[in-house]
C-alpha cells in the first residue's frame, strides 16, 4: 500500500518534471536564434573551427528547414547526447561538463552540508528566545547573507584570510609546485577547499536560517511539545528529540528547491578562486566565445535543479506521510 | 495613508534604508555635475592606495575609486529601477488577466511561470548576454523576463481572492464590462503586496548586473560596480581596496532595497502589528 502510494506520487511529479524539462529544451532553442546574425554562431561559438565544420552543423540542425523542423532535430540531437563539440577545449560539450561538474560537486556539497547544520543549530539556539538580541541577530545576519555580492564575500575572504594573514591558499585546487598522491593530496584539496566553502556556506546558510527559525518556532507552538515539556523532559531533550525532527522537514525541501541558488552561488564562487569546475568553465567560455558550452552549461544545470526538485519532493513524501496521499506539492 | 506611513516609520531600518535609497537617487541625477575626476580619466598615479587626494585609492589606469562609485550609482539605479518596473508592469499585467478569467489561460500563463522559477536564472541571463552581447537595454531586458512571475504570481492570488468580494459583484451590477471591472477596481485594490515584491526585485536586479558585470558581461565603457569588481578580482594581491569599495557600494545598496521591500511590505500588510 504504502509502497504503491509512493509510485503514483513519484509518477505525479514526473508528469510535472517533464514537461518543465521540455519547456527548458526550448527556450535552449530560442537562445540559439536570439543572436545577432547567424544560429550557426551560437552552434558553434568564435573558436576558430575546422573549414567544413560549419556546413556539417549547419546540415545537421538543419538551419536551411523550417523552424519547427529545426527545433524537432535540435531535440533529437539532444537525445543523442549531441550538446557540440568545444573547440577551445578541444573535446565534446557533453564529457566536458560532466568531468568539471566533479570539481563544483566537491565545492558544493559540504558547503550544503555545513550551511544545512550550521542553519538549524543557530536556529534552534535562537528559536524558544524569540525576540531576543541573539534571536534577531539571528535575522539580520540572514538578510545580510541575502545581500552579499557572493563573488566579493569570496574576494573578501582571499584578502584577509590568503594574502593578509598568509593562513590558507588564495587560489586553485592543488598546489602546482608539488605532484601530491594519495592521502596528502586528498590533504592538500581540503586545504585548499576550506576558503571557497566556507563562501558558499555563508552565502546558503542565510536561507536555511530563515527557514529553520520559522519551522522551529512552529514545532514549539505544538501540543507534543507541552506534552514532552510537561512530561518533565529536560529543555535540551525536548529540542533534540522533539522540535529537532519535525523542524527538519521544511528544511529539507529548502534545501533541495534551492538547489539552482546554491549552485549559482557556487559557480561565481568558483571564478574567484579558480577552482576547476563549471564557474571556471563558464568564465572561459565567456572569454572564448564557446557558446556551444555557456549552452550546454545552462541546460544541464537547469535539468539538474530539476531532478533535485523532484527528488526533495520524494524525500518530502517519504518524511511526511500527508504528501504522499495528496500527491501535491507544498501540501 | 497616514496609518500606513506610521506603521512604515515604526521599521526603524527601513526608514534608514529609504533615506540611503534617496541619497542614491540624488547623486545619480547629479552624476553630470558629481565634483572630483571623470571616473574615465586614465593617470600616471596608478594603483594608489587610499590618500587624501584620492579617498578611496586608484585603479591600474589611474583611475580615481571614489569617482567611479559615485559614477557608478546611476548605471545600478537604473537597471535596478528599469527592470524592476518592468517586471512588476509585466506581472501585474499577466497575473492578474490569469488570476481573473481563469481557466486555460490561468493554466498556461502559472505554467510558464513555474519553469521560470525552476531555472537558474543568473545562468540563463548570463548565457542570453554573453550570446546577445552586452548592453543596458539587453540587461534590463533579460532580468524583467526572469523575474515578472514572482510578482505575476502574487497578483494572480490577490486578483483570486478580491474579485470574490462583494463590492465587485456591486460594481459588475452596475454594468460595467469585465475588462473596465479588472482594470480599475480590483488591480488597484490588489497592488499593496505588488509594491513590496517590486522593491525586493530592484535589489536582485542591481545584484544580477553587479555579478554580470563582474563576469565581464557589460560594456568595458560603462562604469559600474561589477566592472570595477572585475578589474579588482585581477588586483587582489597589490590592491585590496579595488574590491573591498565597490563591493562596499553594492552591499549596502542591495541591502538597502531589501530592508526597504521588507518595510513596505509589513506596513501596507493591514493585518500586521505595528
Amino acid at each position: 500500500m504504502r509502497r504503491s502510494l509512493l509510485a503514483r506520487f513519484l509518477l505525479a511529479r514526473l508528469g510535472w518534471a517533464i514537461p518543465v524539462i521540455l519547456a527548458i529544451l526550448i527556450v535552449n532553442f530560442l537562445i540559439i536564434h536570439i543572436v545577432p546574425g547567424d544560429p550557426i554562431q551560437a552552434l558553434i561559438g568564435d573558436f576558430p573551427a575546422p573549414p567544413g565544420y560549419a556546413d556539417q552543423i549547419r546540415h545537421e540542425f538543419g538551419l536551411d528547414q523550417p523552424v519547427l523542423t529545426q527545433l524537432g532535430l535540435y531535440l533529437l540531437n539532444l537525445a543523442k547526447g549531441q550538446l557540440g563539440f568545444s573547440f577551445a577545449n578541444r573535446q565534446p560539450v557533453l564529457g566536458l561538463i560532466l568531468q568539471r561538474a566533479q570539481f563544483t560537486l566537491i565545492l558544493m556539497l559540504p558547503a550544503l552540508a555545513l550551511a544545512a547544520s550550521l542553519g538549524i543549530v543557530m536556529a534552534l539556539a535562537a528559536a524558544p528566545r524569540a525576540g531576543s538580541l541573539y534571536d534577531s541577530g539571528l535575522t539580520a545576519l540572514s538578510l545580510v547573507g541575502f545581500s552579499l555580492p557572493i563573488f566579493w564575500l569570496g574576494q573578501l575572504l582571499v584578502i584577509m584570510f590568503a594574502i593578509k594573514l598568509h593562513l590558507l591558499p588564495a587560489q586553485g585546487m592543488f598546489s602546482l609546485r608539488t605532484r601530491l598522491t594519495g592521502w596528502p593530496y586528498v590533504l592538500d584539496v581540503l586545504w585548499h577547499l576550506i576558503l571557497p566553502m566556507f563562501a558558499v556556506t555563508i552565502y546558503y546558510v542565510a536561507i536555511v536560517a530563515r527557514v529553520a527559525r520559522a519551522s522551529v518556532l512552529d514545532a514549539l507552538s505544538q501540543d507534543f511539545v507541552l506534552t514532552a515539556k510537561a512530561k518533565g523532559l529536560s529543555r535540551r531533550r525536548v529540542l533534540w528529540r522533539h522540535v529537532l525532527p519535525n523542524a527538519l522537514i521544511p528544511v529539507v525541501t529548502v534545501i533541495g528547491y534551492n538547489f539552482g541558488y546554491s549552485l549559482t552561488g557556487a559557480i561565481l564562487v568558483e571564478t574567484v578562486f579558480a577552482w576547476p569546475g563549471l564557474g571556471n568553465l563558464f568564465i572561459t567560455s565567456i572569454g572564448n566565445r564557446d557558446y556551444p558550452v555557456l549552452q550546454g552549461i545552462f541546460l544541464l544545470t537547469a535539468i539538474a535543479v530539476v531532478i533535485a526538485n523532484v527528488a526533495t519532493d520524494l524525500v518530502y513524501a517519504s518524511l511526511d506521510p500527508r504528501v504522499r496521499s495528496t500527491g501535491l506539492r507544498h501540501a | 495613508m497616514h496609518r500606513t506611513w506610521r506603521r512604515f516609520s515604526s521599521y526603524r531600518a527601513g526608514v534608514l534604508a529609504a533615506a540611503y535609497v534617496l541619497l542614491l537617487v540624488l547623486v545619480a541625477l547629479a552624476t553630470p555635475f558629481l565634483p572630483g575626476p571623470d571616473p574615465r580619466q586614465i593617470s600616471n598615479e596608478v594603483m594608489q592606495a587610499p590618500s587624501f587626494a584620492h579617498l578611496l585609492g586608484t585603479d591600474e589606469l589611474g583611475r580615481d575609486v571614489l569617482s567611479g562609485i559615485l559614477h557608478g550609482v546611476e548605471v545600478s539605479l537604473t537597471v535596478g529601477f528599469a527592470a524592476a518596473l518592468a517586471a512588476t508592469v509585466i506581472g501585474v499585467v499577466i497575473g492578474a488577466t490569469a488570476g481573473y478569467y481563469g481557466g486555460a489561460l490561468d493554466l498556461l500563463v502559472m505554467r510558464i511561470a513555474e519553469v521560470f522559477q525552476v531555472v537558474p536564472s543568473f545562468i540563463l541571463a548570463a548565457v542570453i548576454v554573453a550570446l546577445s552581447g552586452p548592453g543596458l537595454t539587453r540587461v534590463v531586458t533579460v532580468i524583467a523576463l526572469l523575474a515578472w512571475p514572482q510578482v505575476a504570481r502574487l497578483m494572480r492570488g490577490e486578483v483570486m481572492r478580491i474579485k470574490g468580494l462583494e463590492f465587485v459583484d456591486a460594481v459588475r451590477c452596475l454594468g460595467v464590462r469585465e475588462p473596465v471591472i479588472l482594470a480599475t477596481e480590483v488591480i488597484p485594490n490588489a497592488l499593496a503586496p505588488v509594491l513590496a515584491a517590486g522593491t525586493l526585485i530592484v535589489a536582485q536586479a542591481i545584484l544580477l548586473e553587479a555579478a554580470l558585470s563582474f563576469l565581464g558581461l557589460s560594456s568595458a565603457d560603462l562604469v559600474s560596480w561589477g566592472r570595477m569588481l572585475n578589474s579588482g578580482q585581477r588586483f587582489l594581491y597589490n590592491a585590496w581596496w579595488l574590491s573591498v569599495f565597490p563591493g562596499t557600494a553594492i552591499f549596502l545598496t542591495v541591502l538597502a532595497f531589501n530592508l526597504l521591500g521588507d518595510a513596505i511590505g509589513a506596513a501596507l500588510n493591514p493585518r500586521a502589528e505595528a
